[in-house]
């Protein structure tokens, strides 16, 4: 990681007091804390590798049926012919992987294990995404008002985390994902399903990100501008919007970014448990519950883990780099 | 691991005399250990399916340490509380029943011997009461002698099933028992003798409610090994169980491990079934099942015990390696790996909608979900397993390579007036893998004609009770396929497919039978109990089974097979008929 306000870079862009002595005729701009909290990401190389990775992982989420349909075969489609019928491996060597199925194929029925990873991302990406907006949306109102009302709206508030804190969430996951029916609320399949995860994933974990906005929130409404706004007649909702809010970003916005990976674990956790998203729709946790009975055959196991791996890694060095950033008293 | 199916007992009641024909032989047959050539010190040659229908390696030489392990445990040691496959065909170490399945290899080893009796099962009354002799002098390992009160009393106390849960109930269900009887324990001083008589120490009769033919197969089960009363414990007896056979408990440490040795009170002379090779055995409990098949391929281990085949893992390093698949064998069982096709839900009341399933359904694609033709099975046409009387090759859904017609099965989805194909739900095991992939294939194949299938895992051990076994959830709930499976607990086709084909064995919830209600097969089943002729029952038995298949009720996957592997060093390694796993009475250690 580099230093908030190293000089010793290229002078032009270092440090606001550089060009103070370099500038020869330009106009001195000022930066704004956005300007320097980017720059300084931008010189972060491991964080901006992160980025770039998750960019591409959402473009492939993104394009996935145009990816597959140039460099796979469907997702779905069993391709038994590549599969030795006695041992049920397949039949090439490492797994199968040619330039018809890149990463191989699966044992046993023999789809596509490219197609199955790249569809993968998919589902893991939506339900990582939408269930830390649930968490984000709801724990910034939840710690906004705890933190602003105080009194009892802050313990009635705290004693919810502590309860939604304390609770046995895996247990919890695991009983309703295994008994709600295949329609309900108006959806079925996959998509009641990946409501029904976001739900689970999202709506439980408010409270660790609550708690980090309630305490901002706290520090924040006794400092000067807030009680300058405050003598010149502003109300609360202004306050909260026009003061809190803006300052509350930074903490929220890394906050959310290091909670996705954990959501993606956790997703994945769900899958491998076989109450995720069903059969046949590829799932990451799901294709490795399927490869643990395959063990002697590891590039099965292999691509799905590493696509885990690669993606949990790029979001936490990219979340890591944005906090330096953004913060970097925090290091 | 997979638990012999429990038979609907109801229907049990109501079977008449059936033939003796399959209980044919008798006697003391000489035992491969006795007859087989003694090959001192070297050891046979390594080849695939060398114990199957002959003895691998036939030793007599006794001594040596045989090693087991198994991937979980007993459902327990006491001969009154057990049944699992591999445990009738353990148990027979340290227990001897009445009668016994002879071990010797292949289609020899489903006839049953006298063991703890002199003769098979002697009947004036055409199959109403039995009686056996019990052999003079057979002592248990404390030096007392086995009286037949003592057969009276193991049967009476596995009556208890709140104390044993788990055996089979085949003689609570066919003995005349007093009213309102309930086991040795609770009702001690109750006469039984409406059931069971012991008119001197060496004779025992049972007297059944109705006539039953095959009772022989019944009382080779270990229930009828004797129980000493003074020394019956309860729940508590499989930690030391008193031994009659040619080995006793050492160590017991129940779920974890234990060890055999051998019993001096046990007499050669009055035993002609068991050669004893080993000196003693030791058994590891809760070792997992992917490190037993390689502790068997490294040497470390004589036996998985449990013998359910290798996991699938092993397969790709076993059998690409011509050396270790010439340590392995592929027996066929006597089990079905099927899928209901329930009528019971819309659209499959109409047959032509049946009928698209199985042609769309792709069997080869089934059968490697199954585990692929070593350890999946052959693909099955029909209900009836090859081993068992009636089985007959269908060929009414025959398609080229097993691969399914989508042509035919669109005609059929016309004929059935849903052009466009439908939606039903597929229920399965969700711990079950195979199950799982089954499933999986079959949404592949039938999808390809529009049929769309949700797949609907449910918890194995409710299964039956709650879900796909409950008619009224299966209909609410459009479970219209449901795998299934089923395997016999003697090699006798009544046993086997009764159960699973009679409609009158329907009950509210726990059937076996899920879509099979057809009033001509019901008919069929009737006649075979009152026909005396073998070969016409086997004629009939194959009737039923075209009559289903014509009715496309059941889309048969796969007549079971397994991969099982011989450890290195052992000696006299076959597979019988009815343990379809290698006898482990027979097992000696190279020396």
């Amino acid at each position: 990681m580099t230093a908030p306000l190293d000089v010793s870079g290229s002078a032009g862009e270092a440090a606001p007091e550089a060009v103070l002595e370099g500038a020869s005729g330009k106009a001195i701009v000022g930066r704004s804390l956005g300007q320097i909290a980017w720059m300084r990401l931008k010189r972060d190389k491991v964080a901006m590798g992160g980025a770039f990775i998750v960019v591409f992982l959402i473009l492939v989420a993104v394009f996935a049926p145009v990816i597959v349909a140039m460099f796979g075969h469907p997702p779905l489609d069993f391709n038994q012919d590549q599969i030795d019928p006695a041992t049920l491996a397949p039949k090439g060597a490492y797994g199968g992987m040619s330039t018809e199925f890149l990463f191989g194929v699966e044992p046993l029925n023999g789809r596509d294990l490219f197609s199955r990873v790249v569809y993968g991302a998919r589902i893991s990406l939506l339900i990582a995404f939408l269930a830390t907006l649930l968490s984000v949306v709801i724990g910034t109102i939840m710690g906004v008002m705890a933190g602003f009302f105080g009194g009892w709206a802050d313990t009635v508030i705290g004693r919810t985390m502590d309860v939604f804190l304390a609770f046995p969430l895996l247990v919890f996951a695991i009983a309703l994902a295994g008994v709600v029916p295949d329609k309900a609320f108006g959806l079925s399949g996959d998509a009641l399903r990946i409501a029904l995860l976001v739900f689970i994933i999202g709506f439980f974990n408010w409270p660790y990100i609550g708690r980090i906005v309630r305490g901002q929130t706290l520090s924040l409404r006794e400092r000067e501008f807030v009680d300058a706004a405050r003598s010149l007649g502003a109300r609360g909702p202004y306050i909260i919007f026009r003061e809190l809010l803006p300052n509350l970003m930074a903490p929220i916005l890394i906050y959310a970014t290091l909670l996705i990976p954990s959501n993606i674990l956790f997703e994945a956790a769900l899958s491998f448990l076989g109450v995720g998203v069903k059969p046949p729709t590829p799932t990451w946790g799901g294709m490795l519950a399927d490869a643990v009975r395959f063990y002697t055959i590891p590039h099965f196991t292999i691509v799905p883990g590493l696509a885990i791996f690669v993606t949990v890694l790029a979001f936490n060095l990219f979340g890591d780099g944005l906090r330096d950033a953004i913060d970097p008293r925090s290091r | 691991m997979s638990r012999r199916s429990i038979l609907a007992t109801a229907a049990l009641g109501t079977v008449l005399a059936l033939g003796l024909a399959a209980c044919g032989g008798g006697g003391a047959a000489p035992t491969p250990g006795q007859t087989g050539a003694a090959s001192a010190g070297a050891a046979a040659k390594d080849e695939f399916n060398a114990s199957i229908d002959k003895i691998w390696n036939p030793s007599d030489k006794k001594g040596g340490i045989l090693k087991l392990a198994n991937n979980g445990t007993w459902d327990s040691l006491d001969p009154g509380n057990t049944y699992y496959g591999y445990s009738f065909n353990f148990i027979r170490l340290y227990g001897r029943a009445l009668l016994m399945f002879k071990p010797a290899p292949g289609k020899d080893g489903n006839t049953l011997v006298p063991d703890l009796a002199e003769s098979l099962g002697e009947t004036t009354d055409g199959g109403k009461t039995w009686t056996y002799k019990l052999r003079k002098g057979v002592k248990y390992e404390d030096g007392t002698e086995v009286t037949s009160k003592d057969v009276a009393y193991a049967v009476a106390r596995s009556f208890d099933k709140k104390v044993h849960p788990s055996g089979p109930s085949y003689l609570n269900e066919l003995l005349d028992w007093p009213k309102d009887y309930k086991g040795a324990y609770e009702s001690k001083d109750a006469d039984i003798s409406s059931a069971i008589t012991t008119p001197d120490d060496q004779t025992i009769v049972f007297h059944l409610k109705q006539a039953f033919g095959s009772f022989d197969y019944i009382v080779q089960m270990p229930m009828t090994m004797p129980v000493p009363k003074d020394k019956d414990t309860g729940s508590k007896y499989q930690e030391h169980v008193i031994s009659t056979g040619p080995y006793m408990f050492d160590k017991n440490e129940i779920g974890k491990s234990f060890t055999l040795k051998r019993n001096p009170n046990w007499d050669a002379a009055l035993d002609p079934n068991r050669p004893a090779l080993p000196d003693g055995y030791e058994v590891a409990l809760n070792v997992n099942a992917d490190d037993i098949d390689n502790r068997i391929i490294s040497g470390d281990l004589h036996v998985a015990v449990a013998g359910t085949g290798m996991q699938t893992a092993a397969l790709s390093r076993v059998l690409p390696d011509p050396a270790l698949k010439a340590r392995a064998d592929n027996p066929s069982l006597q089990r079905l790996w099927y899928t209901s096709v329930i009528p019971d839900v819309k659209p499959l009341d109409n047959v032509d909608c049946r009928k698209a399933i199985q042609w769309a359904a792709d069997r080869t694609g089934l059968q490697q979900a199954y585990g692929g033709e070593l350890s999946g099975g052959e693909i099955a046409t029909g209900m009836i397993p090859p081993m068992l009387a009636g089985y007959k090759k269908i060929s009414t859904y025959e398609t080229p390579g097993s691969k399914g017609d989508e042509a035919k099965a669109k005609a059929a989805l016309t004929a059935c007036g849903q052009p466009n194909g439908f939606e039903t739900n597929i229920s399965y095991r969700a711990e079950r893998p195979a199950e799982k992939a089954a499933a999986e294939a079959l949404q592949q194949s039938l999808g390809k004609v529009g049929i769309k299938l949700t797949l609907k895992p449910f918890p194995q051990g409710d299964y039956f009770q709650l879900y796909a076994g409950r008619p009224a959830y299966v209909k609410e709930n459009n479970i219209g396929l449901a795998i299934n499976g089923w395997g016999s607990d003697y090699p006798e086709t009544f046993g086997y497919l009764q159960a699973i084909v009679d409609s009158r064995t329907i009950r509210e919830a726990g059937n076996y039978n899920l879509s099979i209600k057809m009033p001509e097969v019901d008919k069929l089943i009737d006649s075979i109990k009152g026909e005396a002729d073998e070969a016409k029952r086997t004629e009939m038995w194959a009737q039923i089974d075209q009559l289903i298949m014509d009715q496309a009720v059941t889309l048969p996957g796969v007549y079971a097979k397994s991969l099982l592997m011989r450890g290195k060093g052992v000696t006299n390694a076959f597979i019988s008929d009815s343990q379809q796993m290698y006898d482990y009475v027979a097992l000696g250690v190279q020396q």
